[in-house]
């Protein structure tokens, strides 16, 4: 047993890939059960109206309907993370096209689909707002009349359709600006990008004779399925019980209720399966997006380049439901001051309703769109002093142990490593000397720098010791396509000392999986994570208690040996294994072993004293991860077309637990970025989405990714993460535009403040 | 409703004799008929590539492909590309290299890789994308799904 490895650092593959490959894994839509019926959803096709009326008889009568079910059925039941606002059917009123607003189950999607064009719902239009400033005008048609007395789960002012209103202010900003030597100012424009997961939204719901559903859905916590779907039927959670088959992907578009309470709603209504599939047109249509933003934001910087000052208002296109908005422009706040020490800073962060689709969580979570803002403005001043970009960069960098805004620690912050390491591999220094001459095509390269956090929240574990000595684990974490599951069984086979093939992942339920918020907010490595090592640390104790009763000796005489036993500290030969230990366990004495943890994220709060914070939607946040982005782009003078030519691309992660997924993650991630910087775009034709499928959005294909991408880890454990390890899953979209923007700016002179950057878009402002 | 057409679906080496509806999609026919679900509908427009299957040796999109016009046909699908336990080249080098994320797309990029490196057994990179622009990926950011074709390629095993 002396060639055990241990299985973290280790770029093994992925558990599931082998069914994934084949076509044997299974999907929510690839499922049916018996006596199942297929339900349709039925979206409002206005933008504002109020409801006068349903009139459900011809698609009753339609051979084939099993039921119907409205608004007036389900009842007023709100629901939202942040601000109750909203039900699974619409009630009362509508407030975007593509809403849903009625359900019909049939025996099969033909007779479903011509019972929906049947329900007649009759409705009176209201005057509707497409954006942001039209939303807040003095005389604007209101969305939600209630707003006032809607439950929240944080306490911010509001005015009129802006949902909230978030400050955070540092320092004295207005006595600033006299000492700064060069200061930019700026609007940015940002776009609503589609989260655009291949696997369109698809719930399966079942109910038994004791009126408990059954729910298999695609979706990042099945504890906020089950939440949501008992929240907006007016039923207990005990009721409800949400299961997770393979996710195809979901980057933050299905943390929140997608088809699955319409689909519960019609297994109760029929007493039979119901299963509901968007089609691609009506994910776009009715799921979220991005929120589309607009930023305007003032840098100063002292003539040796440290940054003085920074003042950001920003205004997030909330579209018609809170959704996770607050939390989106609360982190937008928190980020917009970008990883550098600046001492005066002043924010305000607007998330406000229009009367289009809702926006929502989407990996960066509010980052990109300040960091458009922010990290051009840093080229700016950069520009302006006549210094190199990064080394203003390295000037104001934050360093392990300071303080963000607020008061929150950064721990080991590996920024400035991240950028001496992409400086290094792209050849910075010589690139930035070779000036583009002429016109035509011109090369030019840019950087950006990213920080965010990793955690919030709470996670669980569950690690039990089988008969014959090999463990399952359980955490109810949803795996969504980036290997959590992988990672999670690596660590909780290092902590048990075992091979990988001895430990087995248990599918996230919630009649038997410890609660974990969500696979979002770059956590689960982290924070299921850390739940994992102390819920194997906590069955390793009990497995030393049976071992001592077994070996006759004192429980701290013994230790955890690799391959899976417990021996006598100092005597090789005096051990017993997994399997001898969990048959005594099991059947003579001490019990089934089965170690558990309960974790809430436990890193330190704000400080009130160091500066002013309102409207803030979260506590505690997490810990901090960083990186570096520098991209080499070639400009067509000629079209305005920009081409991505190399990336790289730096993480301060703590520790690789899969290096191989690490990268996959950046690489995806990356890929995004590209299509958030220079194709992406749903465009609105007043309330109706105008470019609701792939035709018409277009997201990066293979021929659109450079043909090379270096990927770079910076490894300084975390103090708290398991074996060290930060997540991932977010960062590596986030400098892409902004990188993209400089390495123009490098190129040709020019500074584009809004995405994407269309080749339109450029030509435009090259003749300005 | 009109008459259901009598047909006859030669998939992975298998005859399948199933009555469907003239407007049903070849996809349709796969994954509610005959329960072969690893062709996935992704967009059911033929842009993202997940249902692609093949057909006589060409890579075809299942959802633009009539099931009645499929008759009689070789039909392979991602379920076809594996001898029992035993993956493919391609299969096996995108299990090998981390090329597999949220997977939805993957039987449509296997299937479209595999009909590729039949024509081409040793494709240069930029044929590499070529034969797979027209398969959609959102997670992988396409970069070890390019190394795994080439890996899998004639001249990638060294």
């Amino acid at each position: 047993m002396n060639d055990y490895v241990s299985p973290v650092g280790q770029g093994i593959p992925r558990l599931e890939t082998r069914d994934k490959i084949t076509g044997k894994a299974v999907y929510a839509d690839d499922l049916s059960r018996p006596d199942m019926l297929i339900g349709v959803i039925v979206p409002s096709p206005y933008a504002h109206a109020r409801i006068a009326g349903y009139d459900v008889s011809a698609a009753l009568a339609l051979d084939g309907v099993a039921a119907v079910v409205t608004g007036e059925d389900i009842g007023d039941h709100k629901i939202g993370p942040f601000i109750k606002d909203e039900t699974a059917l619409a009630v009362g009123k509508v407030r975007y096209m593509g809403e849903p607003v009625a359900a019909v189950a049939a025996v099969d999607l033909e007779t479903a689909r011509k019972a929906a064009r049947l329900i007649d719902i009759s409705y009176e239009e209201l005057p509707a707002v497409f954006d942001t400033d039209a939303a807040t005008a003095d005389d604007a048609p209101v969305l939600h009349e209630d707003l006032g007395g809607y439950i929240k789960v944080f306490e911010a002012e509001n005015d009129r359709n802006a949902m909230a209103i978030i400050e955070i202010v540092e320092g004295d900003v207005a006595s600033a600006w006299d000492r700064c030597a060069a200061v930019v100012e700026g609007s940015y424009e940002t776009q609503a990008q589609c989260h655009s997961y291949m696997e369109p939204c698809s719930a399966l719901a079942e109910i038994d004779s004791n009126g408990k559903i059954t729910i298999w859905s695609s979706n990042q916590s099945v504890f906020h399925v089950q939440s949501f779907v008992a929240d907006s039927l007016g039923m207990p959670m005990s009721k409800v019980r949400c299961v997770t088959p393979q996710v195809g992907g979901a980057f933050g578009g299905k943390m929140e209720q997608t088809v699955q309470p319409a689909a519960a709603a019609l297994a109760r209504a029929t007493g039979r399966p119901v299963k509901v599939t968007l089609t691609r047109e009506q994910d776009f249509e009715m799921i979220r997006s991005r929120h589309p933003g607009k930023v305007w934001m003032k840098t100063g910087a002292a003539a040796d380049g440290t940054l003085l000052a920074r003042e950001v208002r920003i205004v997030l296109d909330a579209g018609a439901y809170a959704d996770d908005s607050p939390g989106v422009a609360g982190i937008a706040a928190l980020f917009c001051r970008g990883p550098y020490r600046i001492e005066n800073v002043s924010i305000e962060s607007r998330p406000v309703y229009t009367n289009k689709l809702r926006s929502g969580a989407f990996r960066g979570f509010g980052g990109p769109q300040v960091a458009i803002a922010g990290e051009t403005q840093i080229d700016e001043i950069a520009d302006k002093l006549g210094m190199d970009p990064i080394d203003v960069r390295l000037k104001n960098a934050v360093q392990p142990g300071e303080e963000w805004m607020i008061g929150v620690a950064t721990n080991k912050a590996g920024l400035t490593e991240c950028l001496n390491r992409v400086r290094a591999a792209c050849g910075w220094d010589e690139k930035r000397k070779a000036a583009s001459n002429g016109s035509g095509r011109k090369r030019g390269i840019g950087l950006a720098c990213i920080p965010h956090i990793s955690g919030v929240l709470t996670s669980g574990a569950i690690v039990r010791i089988l008969e014959d000595g090999t463990a399952i684990l359980n955490t109810g974490a949803v795996d969504n396509g980036q290997g959590s599951d992988t990672v999670l069984v690596q660590i909780c086979a290092a902590s048990l000392g075992l091979d990988i093939d001895r430990v087995s992942v248990a599918t996230p339920d919630t009649d038997g999986s410890p609660y974990n918020w969500g696979t979002t907010a770059s956590r689960v490595t982290y924070m299921a994570g850390r739940a994992v090592v102390a819920a194997a640390e906590d069955a390793v104790a009990q497995l030393k208690q049976r071992a001592a009763i077994m070996m006759e000796c004192a429980e701290e005489d013994l230790e955890l040996r690799d391959g899976g036993r417990i021996g006598i500290k100092g005597v090789p030969e005096a051990e017993v294994g997994f399997r001898d230990i969990s048959g005594f366990s099991h059947w003579v004495a001490g019990g089934p072993v089965i170690g558990t943890n309960s974790l809430a994220y436990d890193g330190p709060d704000f400080d009130p004293k160091r500066g002013y914070l309102k409207g803030f939607p979260f506590g505690k946040i997490g810990t901090w991860i960083f990186a570096a982005q520098a991209v080499e782009v070639e400009l067509d003078e000629a079209t305005g077309r920009i081409t991505p030519l190399r990336i790289w691309s730096a993480h301060d992660i703590g520790k690789a637990i899969n290096p191989t997924a690490v990268e996959g993650q950046i690489q995806g991630g990356i890929v995004q970025g590209l299509g958030y910087a220079l194709c992406e775009e749903m465009v609105w034709d007043s309330g109706r989405l105008a470019n609701p499928s792939f035709m018409d959005y277009k997201i990066p294909g293979i021929m659109d990714v450079p043909p090379e991408i270096e990927t770079m880890l910076v490894e300084d454990p975390d103090e708290d993460g398991p074996f060290g390890a930060k997540g991932i899953g977010e960062p590596p979209i986030v400098g892409i535009a902004p990188a993209i923007s400089n390495a123009v700016a490098h190129a040709a002179g020019i500074r584009l403040r809004r995405l994407p950057m269309t080749p339109e878009r450029v030509l435009r402002t090259l003749r300005e | 409703m009109s008459e259901a057409i009598p047909i006859s679906l030669k998939v992975n080496g298998r005859t399948h004799q199933l009555f469907v509806q003239p407007w049903h999609t070849l996809l349709q026919a796969l994954r509610e008929q005959i329960f072969l679900t690893g062709s996935k509908r992704g967009c059911n427009q033929g842009v993202c590539g997940a249902c692609s299957v093949i057909i006589d040796g060409a890579v075809v999109r299942g959802c633009l492909t009539l099931a009645a016009n499929a008759t009689g046909r070789e039909i392979t699908t991602v379920e076809g590309l594996a001898q029992g336990n035993d993956l493919s080249p391609v299969q096996q080098a995108l299990l090998d290299l981390g090329a597999v994320q949220c997977g939805f797309c993957m039987p449509g990029m296997a299937v479209a890789a595999t009909a590729l490196l039949a024509d081409n057994p040793e494709p240069s990179d930029e044929e590499i994308r070529d034969g797979l622009s027209g398969n959609l990926c959102r997670c992988s950011g396409y970069v070890k799904v390019i190394e795994a074709v080439r890996s899998a390629s004639a001249g990638g095993a060294s």
